[in-house]
């Protein structure tokens, strides 16, 4: 079979099996079947668990049977909503044929880490949030709970051996260089090797997956998926190099002495913001990169690892996005008695995905909207005892259309606090910026790219939070695949 | 894995370690530091470099065992490997030949270590070096002789009197600014040390840098932790740093900090 007829017969909607499977079923059938419930661990047990994922993933026959709700649409609106333009229908019925793994080989046509994104993605304002189901005032497709179960199967047969690892293509001999190991610079590496080139990932920190391990918690993705995308790119050829810092151990010109034709930059969003208020530098008050990076990272709180973290009583995570949602999850499962979120705006204006709220909510977390903390105050010793906290209100709509929110005068409220975990966003890293000469960077610190992804400096590329200052994994990942695809289209040109 | 080459002791608490790390020892400068974790599931601990050998692919540090990490670190031996080492971070020293006056350059304890390459990249860069090297007694003042080999002058001070002048650093400094025209203080040493020179400097108007040592996890950039207030505002050690204009630097607040974890 040649390679067209292969992805004709996984991935055409005329294909034979697609079409009978359309036509076993009515669409009437299909929108009555109701929406997969994700298995997940009782709130009560997870909190009392690091590294125990709260999703457990869909059965097989969950997974078919959800997979049947698809009606295979004509004119897939959902693939729309994909940043990355996967083949959502493809998948999901390569699923209910009973082929998983056809259906992870489906997804990994155009993403790097299906079992990552499966589990991280925002689905319901991408791919799920385009599902025709919603215009029949339906629950859309489970587009991310599938997504996960293809890539769980694939992940279960390699392990038993019935599917052999990836193997590198006859090489082309040119070497390339990524500085960072996060998902922009994983799909870059992929894409590469998967073309023939001499690929070397170097990261900075000690552990390879950037903020796959530093940042996003066990609980909501296992170390060992990260672990296994690893050995997949390892079993490509590409190599990976802790410790190694691209501007620092080795600089731009000790990359091309090397033999590096091109360097993909991906070092990711860097120095944590905090709000400049009166107090937020007592002592247990630090950025949510920190504390994750504490536990995460460094195993701190774990028997026999020898990083320390404070392990609050009553917490406070400012802010409202996953990396919010990631902290104070955090912060429960290490003892909190009280973990709250405060929030400026209202619930439905918080970025972190629905299902992480929810879980929160399930596990305890207090939701504090509407609230901005505007003063921290300390002990003698300066360890934060409490905050004071405005209370806000919805305003009149501003240019963008939203309600901002205005302080309510003389609304202000002091809370106990003993921990306090600032999570309100990100500025580029400064180490590559400030270390190459000539690299055009832009006024917020990000490194200026064309639509290429291309750097000022031809031969360096560049994306994911580097170049847009902070995003989700599933569009760094994106950026890596372009970035890739731009580069190689270059070094052909060029070389 | 980093292998540590050479291990001699300063004095019981303070050892000296000369490891391999090949591009480290190449691009580091002065000023420069490195995270080390001795072993799987350790700390990253942030460590300025003394010294370098590119010949040897070796950086040499010198570690203060003030807790259990360090003193881990100071209870490995020649042979044995750290599990990493990353860098060189920071900065590097900004060196310049002042034609207004001497560079004086004050190490406290441990802060000698680093404060050496410094003395002898202003020394080269033709600067007349006064180094004032303190501590609280004569076992614990460090690398004398390498200092006075690139010092025009040396001063010691022990609290109690055990070697060279009894007295803090501050009076040895000021020894100095009383008696000829000063145009850069380079201090390194612990918070509070940095402080009264800081605050000593600023009555003779004499420009000061200070190296600071805070509580880092990444030392990349990336956790905050070691963030220090410069001028009224927050500036990162790992990234803009570790180098500040000492006479800008909350100080107060910077000690608060560094007991986080105490």
């Amino acid at each position: 079979m040649t390679d067209k007829d292969k992805f004709t017969e996984l991935c055409s909607r005329d294909a034979s099996w697609r079409a009978e499977l359309r036509n076993s079923k009515t669409a009437k059938e299909r929108t009555a079947i109701p929406r997969a419930v994700m298995p997940q661990l009782p709130a009560a047990y997870r909190v009392t668990t690091l590294t125990e994922e709260v999703n457990q993933g869909l059965s097989a026959d969950q997974a078919v049977l959800e997979a049947s709700r698809c009606l295979d649409c004509p004119k897939p609106t959902c693939m729309e909503g994909c940043p990355v333009g996967i083949d959502i229908p493809a998948f999901v019925k390569n699923i209910r044929r009973g082929r998983p793994d056809l259906a992870a080989e489906v997804l990994r046509m155009t993403s790097a880490l299906p079992a990552v994104c499966g589990r991280v993605c925002p689905q319901e304002r991408q791919c799920e949030s385009r599902c025709i189901y919603l215009k029949m005032k339906k629950e859309p497709v489970a587009i991310g709970y599938l997504e996960r179960f293809a890539a769980d199967s694939e992940r279960a047969l390699r392990k038993q051996g019935l599917r052999a690892a990836p193997t590198p293509p006859p090489s082309n001999g040119i070497r390339v260089a990524v500085a960072g190991s996060g998902p922009a610079g994983l799909s870059f590496a992929g894409e590469m090797a998967g073309r023939g080139y001499s690929v070397d990932v170097f990261e900075a920190l000690h552990e390879i997956g950037g903020v796959l391990k530093y940042g996003i918690p066990e609980f909501r993705l296992p170390n060992e998926i990260v672990d296994a995308e690893l050995d997949n790119l390892r079993a490509l050829g590409v190599t990976f190099h802790p410790d190694t810092i691209i501007g620092k151990s080795l600089s731009y010109d000790d990359l091309a002495d090397k033999g590096f034709k091109g360097l993909f930059v991906a070092s990711g969003a860097g120095l944590p913001r905090f709000m400049g208020v009166p107090g937020e530098n007592l002592s247990g008050i630090m950025s949510s990169n920190e504390y994750l990076t504490r536990i995460n990272l460094m195993g701190a709180g774990r028997p026999g690892y020898a990083t320390p973290v404070a392990r609050g009583r009553r917490v406070a995570v400012i802010g409202g996005g996953n990396t919010a949602m990631d902290s104070v999850r955090t912060a429960l499962r290490m003892g909190a008695e009280r973990a709250m979120i405060v929030y400026r705006r209202g619930e439905s204006e918080m970025p972190a995905r629905i299902e992480e709220i929810h879980h929160a909510k399930e596990e305890g977390v207090e939701f504090m909207t509407l609230s901005n903390p505007v003063e921290y105050l300390g002990d003698e010793k300066g360890r934060v005892r409490a905050m004071r906290l405005q209370r806000m209100e919805l305003g009149e709509p501003d240019a963008s259309g939203r309600r901002s929110p205005v302080a309510i005068p003389g609304a202000v409220d002091e809370i106990e606090v003993d921990e306090v975990i600032v999570s309100v966003g990100v500025s580029p890293n400064p180490l590559i910026p400030n270390a190459i000469d000539g690299l055009e960077v832009s006024s917020r610190g990000t490194i200026a790219v064309n639509e290429m992804l291309q750097s000022s400096i031809p031969t360096i590329f560049a994306g994911g939070d580097i170049v847009r200052g902070g995003a989700t994994v599933i569009l760094a990942m994106g950026d890596g695949r372009k970035a890739a695809a731009m580069m190689d289209k270059y070094l052909s040109e060029e070389g | 894995m980093f292998k540590i080459i050479e291990k001699s002791y300063f004095s019981p608490k303070v050892a000296r370690i000369v490891v391999e790390a090949p591009e480290i020892a190449r691009a580091r400068k002065p000023g420069h530091f490195v995270i080390v974790i001795c072993e799987p599931r350790g700390e990253r601990i942030p460590l300025t470099i003394a010294d370098a050998d590119p010949a040897r692919d070796t950086i040499t540090l010198v570690v203060q065992a003030v807790g259990a990490s360090t003193e881990k670190i100071c209870g490995m031996e020649a042979g044995d490997s750290f599990a990493d080492v990353a860098g060189p971070l920071g900065k590097a020293t900004h060196i310049v030949k002042h034609d207004t006056g001497a560079v004086v350059c004050c190490g406290g304890g441990v802060g000698t270590a680093p404060l050496l390459p410094i003395i002898k990249a202003m020394k080269a860069a033709g600067n007349k070096v006064i180094s004032v090297l303190a501590a609280r007694t004569k076992d614990l003042i460090i690398l004398e002789d390498e200092v006075r080999r690139h010092s025009d002058e040396v001063i010691i001070m022990t609290d109690d009197g055990s070697a060279g002048n009894k007295g803090l650093v501050t009076e040895g400094v000021e020894t100095v600014l009383r008696r000829e025209p000063v145009a850069e203080v380079v201090a390194i040493g612990p918070a509070v040390m940095m402080k009264f020179v800081a605050l000593l400097t600023k009555k003779y108007d004499v420009p000061t840098v200070a190296s600071l040592n805070t509580i880092m996890v990444d030392g990349t950039g990336m956790c905050g932790a070691c963030r220090v207030t410069v001028g009224g505002k927050m500036r990162f050690v790992c990234v803009d740093g570790p180098e500040f204009d000492a006479h800008q630097v909350d100080f107060d607040e910077m000690i608060m900090r560094l007991h986080a974890y105490d």
